[in-house]
């Protein structure tokens, strides 16, 4: 499924002008706060009605501000979770998973109870009441909810926003497993890298109102002139790697298209592929390759763009195969280094440098 | 049953009783819909209903009787028609007696209905309306469940409250034994005439057990589906 939208609302001193598509995967709506992503996704669910709009999820209308369609939130089926999941105070964790199924369409394909709460490990939650669960619970619990109302499409809003480290950690996995396991499209707003780099297919990037940039998400991270936007401590690319052996010592050995790579232990299988997010400026960069070094990582890459700015930093794709990484250097060592576009280069990483969070599975 | 209680006292007890159950059962849709509307919507004329509808709680009884009496009176406005068209009589019946009761006990309700209301937070209904519940379902699933403890201690306060009401029913309906003698009309009549006094205070001793036990009854079922609804 397709959703295509384009907004447009006047706020007391702020403009919303949006204007982009989410095709089938996660596409998570990326800014800071106050840059306007909880309105697009309200207006999609119909929580907000702006000044002008059209939103299509295929070929269904569900607002057309120039012809007079406003469908209303309960005919969108949008599968909405709130921030603070919102769970029916009165109703066991079991009625609130299954609220949303009395109003489904009869006959419409549903998601079996037992699979979603196996999917999200809410089984033993199942008679107890909303008020007895931690806020990680309570939020998968919502999650479960909003699945079972049968959407054809999942909006979250930031849904980790409230949560501490631990919990958020916690959910991730559940929501790759959703991402990967169901065939449901989601809209996920977050102004967090770390959700985007794990979850996204497709990243939309706000600022002020407007879209500043739209597309793949392994493209937008690598990309010179996107990933700043992310934020330039947090620019970072995704690379693709399969898990080849746990070693004794700790480490798991995984291959990427640059060549062998090892990274502090990942509890993953044997034969797991993983999205692994590296910063930028993580990397290190030399013409002949390293020896006597302790990081681990050599990998072998090709410069494909140097994007100078404005202070003394430079930005550095590479690619490998298909895969690109992003490394952060000073103007002066690409000076030093002569970098150029089509160059041969040795990309240094130290394995401690990629967090536990920065590992996730693909999708 | 007892015959510590003349035919006629019991009566009025029995009378009250019809009279305060109907009252409430009647108002209680009523005042759940002008609660909802006084605390969620914003309309044109809001607070002239607000006005109108605690008016009872402030106006002497007298002069909530006499308004019902030109009103609702076999030759008033209202109740002039109700008679030709529908053969309904309120005047100097004991359904009269219900009518004044209700109103007087109406701002009562309604008020502990609308902070039950004001208190259920307006996201959780929102919540439902993405699950796909309609306004109506919305309603019916999430803000009636939420509410319960309030509409019951509204009732509760509202039969209380009409079980004592006496000024507007003796304006409207007058002192009828058998048929519009409340007990609190009952209690009056029998302070009229001399040596009535014993026999006045059975009915306010029975007034009193009849009002402990709505207060307390009222406590125990809101804090018990409190509990129910409180999520934990």
């Amino acid at each position: 499924m397709t959703l295509q939208i384009a907004l447009r609302h006047r706020f007391a001193g702020f403009v919303l002008d949006v204007a982009f598509e989410a095709p089938a995967g996660v596409t998570v709506l990326f800014g800071r706060s106050g840059s306007g992503k909880t309105t697009v996704i309200n207006a999609v669910a119909g929580l907000l009605r702006p000044d002008q709009g059209r939103i299509t999820a295929d070929d269904v209308v569900l607002l057309d501000t120039k012809a007079g369609t406003n469908l209303p939130p309960h005919r969108r089926r949008i599968g909405y979770v709130f921030q603070d999941a919102r769970l029916f105070p009165h109703l066991t964790v079991r009625q609130n998973l299954l609220y949303g199924r009395w109003f489904a369409p009869k006959g419409a394909a549903a998601v079996e109870l037992g699979r979603i709460v196996d999917l999200l490990g809410i089984g033993a939650l199942l008679n107890r009441r909303p008020g007895a669960l931690s806020g990680g619970e309570k939020q998968r619990v919502a999650i479960g909810r909003a699945i079972l109302s049968n959407p054809r499409l999942l909006a979250l809003d930031e849904p980790l926003a409230a949560l501490d480290e631990a919990r958020k950690a916690e959910i991730l996995p559940y929501l790759e497993r959703l991402r990967d396991e169901l065939r449901l499209p989601i809209l996920y707003v977050s102004h967090a890298i770390s959700e985007v780099a794990r979850l996204a297919t497709t990243v939309v990037l706000m600022e002020a109102g407007r879209v500043t940039a739209a597309g793949p998400t392994a493209a937008i991270l690598s990309d010179p002139v996107t990933a700043p936007l992310l934020g330039l401590r947090e620019a970072g690319a995704i690379l693709l790697a399969t898990v080849v052996a746990q070693d004794d010592d700790g480490l798991t050995r995984l291959v990427c298209a640059a060549g062998p790579l090892w990274l502090p232990r990942v509890a993953a299988p044997v034969g797991a592929s993983l999205r692994v997010r590296i910063l930028a400026q993580d990397v290190m960069l030399a013409t002949t390759r390293p020896i006597g070094i302790s990081a681990l990582n050599v990998l072998s890459t090709t410069v494909r763009d140097v994007r100078m700015g404005d202070g003394p930093g430079a930005l550095v794709q590479l690619e490998a195969g298909d895969e690109m990484l992003l490394a952060r250097v000073t103007r002066r060592s690409v000076d030093a280094l002569g970098l150029a576009a089509g160059q041969p280069v040795f990309a240094v990483l130290k394995a401690v440098s990629v967090a536990q969070e920065n590992v996730g599975a693909t999708g | 049953m007892a015959d510590w209680l003349t035919p006629d006292e019991w009566r009025a007890v029995a009378l009250s009783l019809r009279v305060s159950f109907w009252a409430t059962l009647v108002s209680l849709p009523l005042g759940v819909m002008v609660a909802y509307a006084l605390a969620r919507w914003d309309f044109w004329g809001k607070q002239v209903l607000n006005g109108i509808v605690h008016l009872p709680l402030i106006l002497p009884p007298v002069v909530t009787g006499y308004l019902l009496l030109v009103t609702f009176g076999r030759k008033g406005t209202v109740g002039l028609y109700l008679d030709q068209w529908f053969g309904i009589v309120f005047a100097f019946r004991w359904t009269g007696a219900a009518l004044a009761a209700g109103i007087m006990a109406f701002p009562l309700m309604v008020r502990a209905i609308r902070l039950a209301i004001e208190a259920v937070d307006p996201r959780l209904e929102q919540a439902a309306g993405t699950l796909g519940a309609s306004r109506p379902w919305v309603f019916a699933t999430v803000t009636l469940p939420l509410i319960l403890p309030g509409i019951i201690a509204g009732a509760i306060l509202a039969f209380a409250k009409a079980m004592g009401e006496f000024g507007a029913t003796i304006t409207f309906v007058s002192n009828i034994p058998g048929q519009t003698q409340t007990m609190p009309s009952a209690i009056y009549a029998l302070l009229q005439v001399p040596g009535g006094d014993a026999q006045a205070a059975r009915l306010v001793w029975i007034a009193i057990a009849i009002a402990m036990s709505a207060l307390l009854l009222s406590e125990w079922v809101a804090r018990a589906v409190a509990r129910r609804i409180s999520g934990t």
